[in-house]
């Protein structure tokens, strides 16, 4: 064995990297076919919605998104701002697209408040960061959704999210509830995270989301807020975005926004 | 072995500290008898039959919670009776045990379990 002399040593070392280096990567893309396969034969749904800013810059229109909302999902409305829970909310443009606002914005957008909610991305950093999958994105329907039984309130989701979208329930919010309380969606503990589901309850029936609706009957809201399915080119929102110039919540985060604004 | 009866004195003391829980609830279970529940009285029978009820609906609910959250399903087809029933806590199962003081409250606590649905989840009456 010691008898082996330098040269072919290094001439078995050498075939040795290469042939490793040729073999890696057919074993690796061997490997990750049946992967990439089913994730390809999913014909899931994104859904995704297009806010119209002019057409939210009435306080009727972003407060009737927000009442609806927060009533139809049992959400506090605690005063203090340092504990408060919000799904929907209104911010103002400059900190809602921190990399599109310079100085000389239009007056039209200068300090106006614009819809914020969770974005649903297609690459959720909350998703990412989660130990318990309590939030995962749901394949068949592309929602961010969250399971209360899973949370364990760690709140490394709301360190992740770029939007600060989500809000954790510092106290028990029973006693900030609206009365009477709507037995139809839980409320929630102390200790959890929470944030936008998309209305998941109200799309299994069929229905549109709360926000949505409740644009719809406010005079002059229609059309403020559009929702649909991403995956369908005849949807309304895909023929909106085809329409009209669209922008996303920090684009540069990779996070894929399936929220849309017509500014 | 100058010690032998403290020892074994000591060592019965011991014993009958040990097992005092054992023989202390000998027959306990001959003078309690099994909480009263309130039954919906307008209905002939549960989702599946009474015996599985009883002992399964945690696993029955924990399932429901899966298919609802994790896959977006609504409905439960009884696997005894066949029929369609809404997966949900609030609108099937308190729809008819109205009364979660006379009927989940009082069995749970017999089976000494605290289970924490109600953190969260709202009985239909408690909306005030």
């Amino acid at each position: 064995m010691m008898n082996e002399d330098r040269r072919s040593f290094l001439k078995k070392t050498g075939r040795a990297a290469v042939g490793l280096g040729l073999g890696l990567p057919i074993l690796e893309a061997a490997c990750s076919r049946p992967r990439a396969g089913a994730a390809g034969a999913a014909s899931s749904r994104q859904w995704a919605m297009v806010i119209d800013v002019e057409k939210c810059l009435r306080d009727e229109v972003r407060s009737a998104c927000a009442q609806a909302c927060h009533r139809a999902h049992n959400v506090p409305r605690i005063p203090d701002s340092e504990e408060e829970v919000k799904w929907i909310w209104s911010e103002d443009f400059e900190a809602v697209f921190p990399d599109q606002a310079h100085a000389h914005l239009p007056d039209s957008l200068k300090d106006k408040p614009v819809l914020v909610l969770c974005n649903h991305c297609t690459h959720p950093a909350c998703v990412k960061v989660c130990p318990t999958k309590a939030t995962w994105k749901r394949e068949k329907d592309g929602i961010v959704m969250m399971d209360m039984h899973r949370c364990i309130g760690c709140r490394y989701c709301m360190a992740a999210c770029p939007y600060g979208a989500r809000s954790f329930n510092w106290q028990d919010p029973r006693p900030y509830l609206e009365r009477p309380i709507r037995p139809e969606f839980p409320t929630r503990e102390k200790g959890v995270v929470e944030k936008c589901n998309f209305c998941a309850e109200r799309l299994r029936d069929g229905r549109e989301p709360a926000c949505v609706e409740a644009t719809k009957n406010v005079p002059g809201g229609e059309g403020a807020l559009t929702f649909g399915d991403l995956s369908e080119p005849n949807s309304n929102v895909c023929a909106l975005l085809r329409k009209r110039r669209t922008i996303v919540r920090k684009l540069s985060a990779g996070t894929g926004p399936n929220v849309f604004y017509i500014v | 072995m100058r010690d032998k009866g403290r020892i074994i004195v000591g060592l019965v003391v011991f014993v009958v500290l040990v097992t005092y829980p054992l023989w202390n609830n000998l027959g306990a279970a001959e003078n309690t008898s099994p909480p009263e529940l309130a039954l919906p009285k307008d209905k002939t029978h549960c989702i599946e039959e009474k015996e599985y009820m009883t002992a399964n609906h945690m696993d029955l609910l924990n399932k429901w919670r899966d298919a609802v959250v994790r896959n977006g399903d609504r409905y439960y087809t009884s696997q005894s009776f066949g029929e369609r029933y809404e997966m949900s806590l609030t609108k099937t199962c308190m729809n008819c045990h109205n009364d979660r003081e006379k009927f989940c409250i009082r069995c749970h606590d017999y089976a000494n379990v605290q289970p924490s649905c109600w953190g969260c989840h709202v009985e239909p009456k408690e909306t005030e």
